[in-house]
């Protein structure tokens, strides 16, 4: 891989955005809206609730991280679709650039996409709430380490519908998270959900995820174990959206797609 | 041969776009790939881009089949223009042709940019968003960017389209100039007779998929007995049979 085809396809979404006001605006007022919505609900369960009565701000915790995981992902197709949108993709794979290379300049961007919206509203929370996602310590950076993982992973799977579909995959992307929200277990305990939904949601890394984050803040521990087994199932999907990335481009190839995306 | 085409085929479900092509082009010649609407030409650049895989046949570039060659190595002696691919209208135009040089690997950038946006005549506005630029401007910038790696093969799709007559001549005047200063392969695909007449050195003229005739234009004029290209593309095109 090689360092200057990956910064130049970053150059180009960091001067789309840097460039842009009202996008640095939509990058930042999506999420600070998710803390004051989920702010005040968390507020209102600490006061009439006993099961979150020891921690302040557990709901508030999961929305921010949840925010991370939804960010990573529509920044990663964004980028994907921000191409189709501008014509510009047939210019993007006739370049000599590889397709490993356009993954991992998509991966790395989405981060910095991702950190433009998320940063500010979680310094946000910590005067307006009184609840600072950082208590988590050292396990923040791994749990965030896993959701981004797994944000990217399904910001692969729909960069490949739309290789493979076109444009008339797009409102997949949008709805892609909240297929798997439910399951996710982000506001509730595993126990909540029907015994067979259990089973599939404990495939998922969201579910280790957003359990250990209730254990810290909970229990004030760290089940370091609970946080290696999310990161390694995030691992297992990224490389099956890699796999699929790499079949929907072979498949745009055999179809065409890749020579009229965008029109 | 510089280019090699052999048995070029493409089906897409029941349609076969490209059937069995073969041609070649020598190095550092113009060549015009012609034909009506939907004849296959847009497919036969797209396969020889690497962006549609052949459901058959080969395609030799300076000695290496396309398929079987390392992508990036191949792709950065090529580029391609089309006023029907544009690039992002956000990005200024230098910072368009600073990810693009960038993602050519192009030496000594800076420099690169400065000659090239003083040969096109787009210095001006080199700070200006692309969104914001005349049919003219983009195409000269479209222009730029397929310069911007000296590339050995240039695919042109219908360069000067929805130009108006003096911009037209303007990028024609260019192309030609750009030919004799440059060692490049050119593949013209164009409707506009009298541009392929003034730029290519021969014609491949395309219908249903195949490839009906190919030679100099003079030639072709002359052995379908008319006036000018116009005159025989238009009879290749109405003809049922094909020639």
């Amino acid at each position: 891989m090689r360092f200057n085809q990956i910064y130049a396809l970053s150059l180009r979404h960091i001067y789309l955005i840097s460039g842009s006001l009202p996008r640095i605006i939509d990058l930042i007022y999506w999420p600070s809206v998710q803390i004051f919505l989920w702010g005040f609900i968390s507020k209102f369960f600490t006061l009439n609730s006993e099961y979150y009565s020891n921690t302040v701000g557990i709901i508030l915790t999961a929305a921010i991280l949840y925010d991370f995981l939804f960010r990573a992902s529509i920044s990663y197709n964004m980028m994907f679709l921000e191409e189709i949108w501008s014509r510009n993709f047939t210019n993007l794979f006739i370049a000599p650039i590889k397709i490993s290379e356009i993954i991992t300049s998509l991966t790395l961007t989405a981060v910095f996409r991702t950190l433009i919206g998320l940063v500010p509203a979680a310094i946000l929370a910590i005067p307006l709430f009184g609840v600072s996602v950082f208590e988590l310590g050292l396990p923040l950076f791994f749990l965030l380490l896993g959701l981004y993982i797994f944000g990217v992973t399904l910001g692969l799977l729909v960069t490949a519908g739309l290789l493979r579909y076109g444009p008339s995959f797009e409102n997949i992307a949008w709805a892609s998270l909240f297929f798997l929200a439910p399951l996710g277990c982000i506001y509730y305990p595993v126990e909540i959900l029907p015994e067979s939904l259990q089973a599939i949601a404990k495939v998922l890394p969201l579910v280790h995820i957003f359990e250990e984050m209730r254990n810290i803040l909970l229990n004030n521990s760290v089940n370091w174990f609970e946080i290696v087994k999310s990161i390694l199932i995030s691992l297992v999907y990224f490389v099956g959206g890699i796999t699929i990335f790499y079949m929907a481009y072979f498949g745009a190839k055999e179809k065409g797609t890749l020579i009229n995306m965008g029109e | 041969m510089f280019i090699q085409v052999k048995n070029l085929t493409k089906k897409f479900k029941n349609n076969l776009a490209v059937n069995k092509i073969n041609f070649n082009i020598e190095k550092n010649k113009t060549v015009g790939l012609l034909g009506p609407n939907g004849c296959g030409k847009t497919t036969s650049i797209g396969m020889m881009l690497g962006l549609i895989k052949p459901s058959g046949g080969e395609i030799i570039i300076d000695n290496v089949n396309l398929e079987k060659a390392d992508r990036v190595s191949i792709l950065s002696k090529m580029n391609f223009a089309s006023p029907y691919v544009e690039l992002p209208k956000k990005l200024t135009v230098k910072q368009n042709l600073e990810v693009y040089g960038r993602l050519y690997g192009v030496k000594n950038l800076d420099k690169k940019i400065k000659e090239i946006s003083e040969e096109l005549d787009i210095k001006k506005f080199l700070n200006k968003k692309t969104g914001e630029l005349s049919s003219g401007q983009k195409n000269r910038v479209t222009l730029a960017k397929s310069l911007i790696n000296d590339p050995e093969i240039i695919f042109l799709d219908e360069p000067t389209a929805s130009l108006d007559p003096d911009v037209g001549d303007y990028v024609r005047g260019y192309i030609e100039s750009y030919k004799l200063k440059n060692k490049v392969t050119i593949l013209l695909a164009s409707h506009n007779m009298a541009e392929v007449e003034r730029l290519c050195d021969s014609i491949i003229m395309m219908k249903n998929g195949k490839i009906i005739d190919e030679g100099t234009c003079e030639t072709i004029i002359k052995k379908h007995g008319r006036n000018n290209l116009e005159e025989t593309f238009l009879k290749l095109a109405r003809s049922k049979d094909e020639i």
